[in-house]
């Protein structure tokens, strides 16, 4: 493993490992505290995410780190209009390892033609965002104590939600993996996300539109939220964003275990009043994300 | 219709009826100084009717673009009047500034200098995706 561009270039195995190890860095904090003492991470965000930067740069920091970076494309030389090519060649002579967001699709990769230190995608357009799904897959390892022959619901913008393809296809490699798909038809899972990982898997999988009516099936319920920015039209923005809202009223008909997930932020999708209702895991998950990332970057710099 | 041998050149034959020009215009031929024919809807015992693609003299083919456009079609090099060599063709695992990503909100529609790659996603369906942004090819 060089860069981390796209989640399914790492087997179940390394995923495996990266979890095993995020664990053991949980467990055992200390033991990590100076693994990348004089090593330093730049966060190059040419489009602003505050709390992915700041989980990424939490997490060199308790490596014992250091950080730099950018956190907007206008303080950035991009603004002056410089390539991604250049600016990682010349970033890439400061730092050991790479965080990098872009709202261009495939910057990344075109990161890893010019880069001799490892690249980490941060998230690129609608495209990839790999240490989410390593998040959510820590997670649900974390709370259900397994990966294998669960019942996922997917919610929401399920067309534009980059996080949930990738969720889908990282989980259609686990066995007895079953995913509900919870959407209105404007917004289905694109059928390429089928085709390319659900289907070639043998994973069983249905749609509807109607949460309330799958809601006592599933173990985990994964909620996301509908995105202004992915649509070209505002009127159907507006139209759509409500579609899904998550309730204490709807949690009623819920298994007692079922784990509720969001990559956040949320804007109201689930109700403020479930954040104390055991089964929301979305707060933990934020805080797994600094522990996965720690791991990752101990493995792209080859870290012992 | 008679068109002259070639001594020295190229031969693009079994080209799918109205394919030519596709082939023709990827391979930039109008800004050649060679001599370049043309046929259209020839007489094939394998296909019914064919395209074919003269080329007169020495030429860098891009084969990748004819593969892609058309893998049936053959290749013939000429040189002193023989056929020294007959390439057979394939759909290419790669392509290279062939085509150009449609997606608005791919890196390159800003990146310079970039290469604008397309890889083999499906051959049965013949489904190339941007190596960037893994967008299809329309």
């Amino acid at each position: 493993m060089k860069h981390l561009i796209d989640i399914m270039e790492l087997s179940v195995e390394e995923i495996q490992e990266l979890i095993a190890l995020a664990e053991d860095i949980m467990n055992f904090p200390e033991k990590y505290r100076e693994k990348c003492k004089y090593k330093k991470l730049a966060t190059l965000f040419f489009e602003p995410s505050t709390r992915t930067r700041l989980s990424f740069e939490a997490a060199m920091m308790e490596l014992g780190g250091n950080v730099l970076g950018f956190s907007d494309a206008n303080s950035s030389s991009s603004s002056k209009g410089e390539s991604v090519a250049d600016t990682v060649a010349v970033v890439g002579s400061y730092a050991d390892i790479i965080a990098m967001r872009h709202p261009k699709e495939g910057a990344p990769t075109v990161a890893t033609m010019h880069s001799d230190v490892p690249i980490i995608n941060a998230g690129d357009g609608g495209h990839n965002h790999p240490t989410q799904t390593l998040t959510d897959l820590l997670t649900i390892s974390l709370e259900k104590g397994k990966l294998n022959g669960l019942k996922i619901g997917l919610c929401g913008d399920l067309k534009f939600g980059r996080t949930v393809h990738s969720l889908a296809a990282a989980m259609s490699r686990y066995e007895g993996t079953e995913l509900v798909l919870i959407s209105p038809d404007e917004l289905k899972l694109p059928s390429y996300v089928k085709n390319s990982y659900i289907k070639p898997n043998n994973i069983k999988y249905t749609q509807t539109t109607n949460l309330d009516e799958v809601m006592g099936e599933l173990d985990v319920l994964y909620m996301t939220r509908v995105q202004r920015e992915r649509f070209f039209n505002e009127e159907d923005y507006l139209r759509l964003k409500d579609s899904y809202i998550l309730t204490a009223e709807k949690m009623r008909n819920a298994k007692a275990d079922m784990t509720v997930m969001h990559p956040l932020p949320r804007v109201n999708e689930i109700s403020t009043e479930i954040d104390k209702d055991k089964r929301a895991a979305y707060f933990r998950q934020a805080r797994n994300g600094k522990y996965i990332r720690m791991a990752l970057i101990l493995k792209l710099l080859g870290v012992e | 219709m008679t068109i002259d041998s070639i001594v020295n050149g190229i031969v693009i034959d079994h080209i799918a009826q109205g394919k030519a020009m596709e082939i023709y215009s990827y391979l930039s031929l109008d800004k050649i100084d060679s001599q370049v024919a043309i046929i259209k809807n020839a007489p094939s015992k394998k296909i019914g009717k064919k395209d074919i693609i003269k080329i007169d003299g020495e030429f860098a083919l891009n084969l990748d673009i004819i593969g892609f456009i058309d893998p049936e079609s053959t290749v013939n090099i000429i040189r002193d009047g023989k056929l020294v060599e007959k390439k057979k063709l394939q759909l290419p695992e790669k392509l290279t500034d062939v085509l150009k990503c449609k997606n608005p909100r791919c890196i390159t529609t800003t990146e310079q200098d970039i290469k604008h790659i397309f890889l083999l996603k499906n051959s049965e369906k013949r489904e190339y995706r941007c190596l960037y942004c893994e967008s299809r090819a329309e």
